[in-house]
């Protein structure tokens, strides 16, 4: 666990991983080609090592590295559920990592269709009449979805409306995709049952108002109930109800936006339909839409002429392009595996097996963290510190010491309305026996909170580097190596 | 909990010193406690006209980043460019490192803002 040498430090001259074969083509000077002051005169600073070192050293700090493949990674509002590997060898088939986006239709008929089909996919589980695959990550999807409201109010002539009305529990990408979108952000009070004061928003809608950006179940992992009713406001205040999708693996197969009477809606396929993300990513994050804002999607989108699959990008509407060629392909090409694999059954089961797990660890944590809203909840949970609020413990220290515990921390201080927040996420993929050794070792440090509390204010203590001084590298960064 | 006498105190936590027209604004002992490690603070251009409730910067700390709202209109005419560049300053006395200094158009809206009093029972 020690290692912490750079490829610099392990290089040596003359170690090389592999020898050039012999030069068979003329040689010629640089200079007579290129002008001189755009040649570089000094010498290039590369590693040179052997094979083996060059493995060893990248297995060494592969070794440091935390993932779902490791262990259990209850980090809320992320879903980081198993990523199963056969949607890896189907992403790696050559008929798919062997054509290039400028390949002319005809000859990539079979991406085109997989795209097809996985709008269609797409569209039936969210209940919306038409997607765009070409976002690369939720906070892009929300991006395109405010740009394609904003386009919509803009063109039938309805200027005025300027605001995005934001939950106080929003992530906190709502207010930022919208404000980068040009709206100005308002945000809407919760009510003490964690869900949207229906009064405050009432007295927030007119004729000013684009949209209201809502995640269902929303960031306590409680399902807005009034859902209709706000929509219902929202609509009949002439604006428009937007769907932040990191919260979908709850509902597929049990409810979809589409029905609660959100018109936009962006979904994470990073998240919820499996492909690798927190570092393996890329992400993905399709929007969909409903009705008359179809004509304002992202082109080009993929549509179907009998049997022919092909490029339209004749939209009346659209916002223009937001992502360079088709969106991140391997990575649809995953969750297209992904949905194929499960079935319209096995994703039910998915979000009903995610529910009752966050439910199992919610009922076996609140006897030793206080539990702000002790009510039924869906996939995830949040938690407010340790129930003795005499310790001195803080949220902190609990994150950092279930690190020794060999679990990676939940999302923590997050939703901001929840003091000192623990925010838990399962997913459907852990086992009960998983679930119940980190049930084991939450106790354990509630235990040590109250017996031993110096051991948690000084965790980690297994990890490559102990705590770090996170207001200190926040005022004095230091960004550069010590080599 | 520190709450100083002779301020003025909004339910966002800030507090208003009144010097003549002038008021100076900051944050709360509550505040910058809730907060914890302030490591980033944004402040206004000069000039800038603020009505009551708008925001006036921002404060960051490693677990959040929050606005700063202007309990009173005015334009301001003043900045502390010390929080600026050492946002630690509201960690460590928060009433005597001032945000900002306005220039204010109504001081009929300080009625709207707390004494000492009401504001100790506001945050108990």
């Amino acid at each position: 666990m020690s290692y912490d040498k750079l490829i610099f430090e392990v290089s040596k001259p003359g170690h090389t991983a592999y020898s050039l074969p012999p030069l068979d083509v003329v040689d010629f000077e640089l200079e007579e080609s290129i002008p001189n002051e755009l040649l570089r005169h000094t010498e290039l600073s590369f590693p040179e090592v052997s094979e083996v070192e060059l493995v060893r050293h990248y297995t060494n700090l592969s070794y440091k590295n935390y993932s779902v493949d490791k262990g259990f990674y209850p980090l809320g509002s992320c879903t980081m559920k198993y990523n199963p590997k056969v949607n890896e060898d189907i992403a790696n088939f050559e008929a798919f990592t062997d054509i290039h986006p400028l390949q002319s239709e005809s000859t990539v008929q079979g991406a085109l269709k997989l795209m097809y089909n996985l709008q269609e996919m797409l569209k039936e589980i969210t209940g919306m009449d038409g997607m765009t695959l070409q976002p690369a990550a939720g906070a892009h999807g929300e991006l395109t979805g405010m740009m394609i409201i904003k386009s919509y109010f803009e063109n039938i002539g309805e200027y005025k409306r300027k605001k995005i009305l934001v939950p106080d529990s929003a992530h906190g990408t709502n207010p930022a995709s919208a404000a980068t979108a040009g709206f100005e952000v308002v945000e809407v009070k919760s009510g003490s049952d964690g869900l949207i004061d229906i009064d405050s928003l009432k007295a927030m809608l007119n004729d000013d108002v684009a949209g209201l950006m809502l995640t269902n179940p929303n960031t306590l992992g409680l399902f807005e109930k009034n859902i209709i009713e706000i929509a219902k406001l929202v609509h009949d205040a002439g604006g428009l109800l937007y769907y932040d999708g990191a919260n979908m693996n709850a509902n597929m197969g049990i409810t979809r936006p589409g029905d609660m009477g959100f018109d936009v809606v962006h979904i994470n396929l990073h998240k919820t339909f499996a492909t690798p993300h927190g570092g393996g990513g890329p992400g993905s994050g399709p929007v969909g839409v409903k009705g008359n804002l179809v004509d304002f999607l992202p082109v080009p989108v993929v549509e179907k002429n009998n049997d022919t699959y092909y490029l339209n990008y004749d939209l009346p509407h659209t916002i223009g392009k937001v992502r360079s060629f088709y969106g991140n392909f391997n990575v649809l090409v995953k969750a297209y595996a992904y949905i194929l694999t499960m079935g319209a059954e096995g994703l039910k089961f998915a979000s009903e097996i995610a529910v009752l797990n966050a439910n199992y660890l919610k009922e076996k944590l609140k006897g030793y963290y206080d539990l702000p809203y002790d009510t039924i909840c869906k996939h995830e949970f949040v938690l407010s510190g340790l129930k003795n609020k005499e310790t001195g413990i803080t949220t902190l220290d609990v994150a950092k010491r279930l690190i020794d515990y060999g679990f990676h921390p939940p999302t923590i201080y997050f939703p901001l309305i929840v003091d000192s927040a623990l925010m838990i996420e399962p997913t459907e993929t852990e086992s009960k026996e998983t679930l119940d050794e980190f049930i084991d070792a939450m106790k354990s440090i509630a235990k040590e909170a109250e017996e031993n509390p110096e051991i948690l204010k000084t965790a980690p203590h297994n990890t490559p580097v102990r705590r770090l001084d996170e207001v200190k590298a926040a005022r004095n960064p230091i960004v550069k190596a010590s080599v | 909990m520190k709450i100083l006498e002779g301020l003025y105190y909004s339910k966002n936590h800030e507090w208003v010193k009144v010097e003549g027209d002038k008021a100076y604004v900051g944050i709360t002992d509550f505040a910058q406690h809730s907060l914890g490690d302030i490591v980033y603070a944004e402040l206004p251009e000069i000039d800038t006209v603020l009505s009551a409730g708008d925001t006036l910067g921002t404060v960051e700390s490693v677990k959040a980043a929050s606005d700063v709202y202007c309990p009173i209109s005015g334009k301001v005419v003043e900045v502390n460019q010390s929080v600026a560049d050492d946002p630690s300053l509201l960690n460590s006395d928060p009433y005597e490192n001032w945000m900002i200094c306005v220039e204010m158009n109504d001081k009929g809206e300080l009625d709207q803002l707390m004494s000492p009093e009401e504001y100790r029972d506001f945050c108990n």
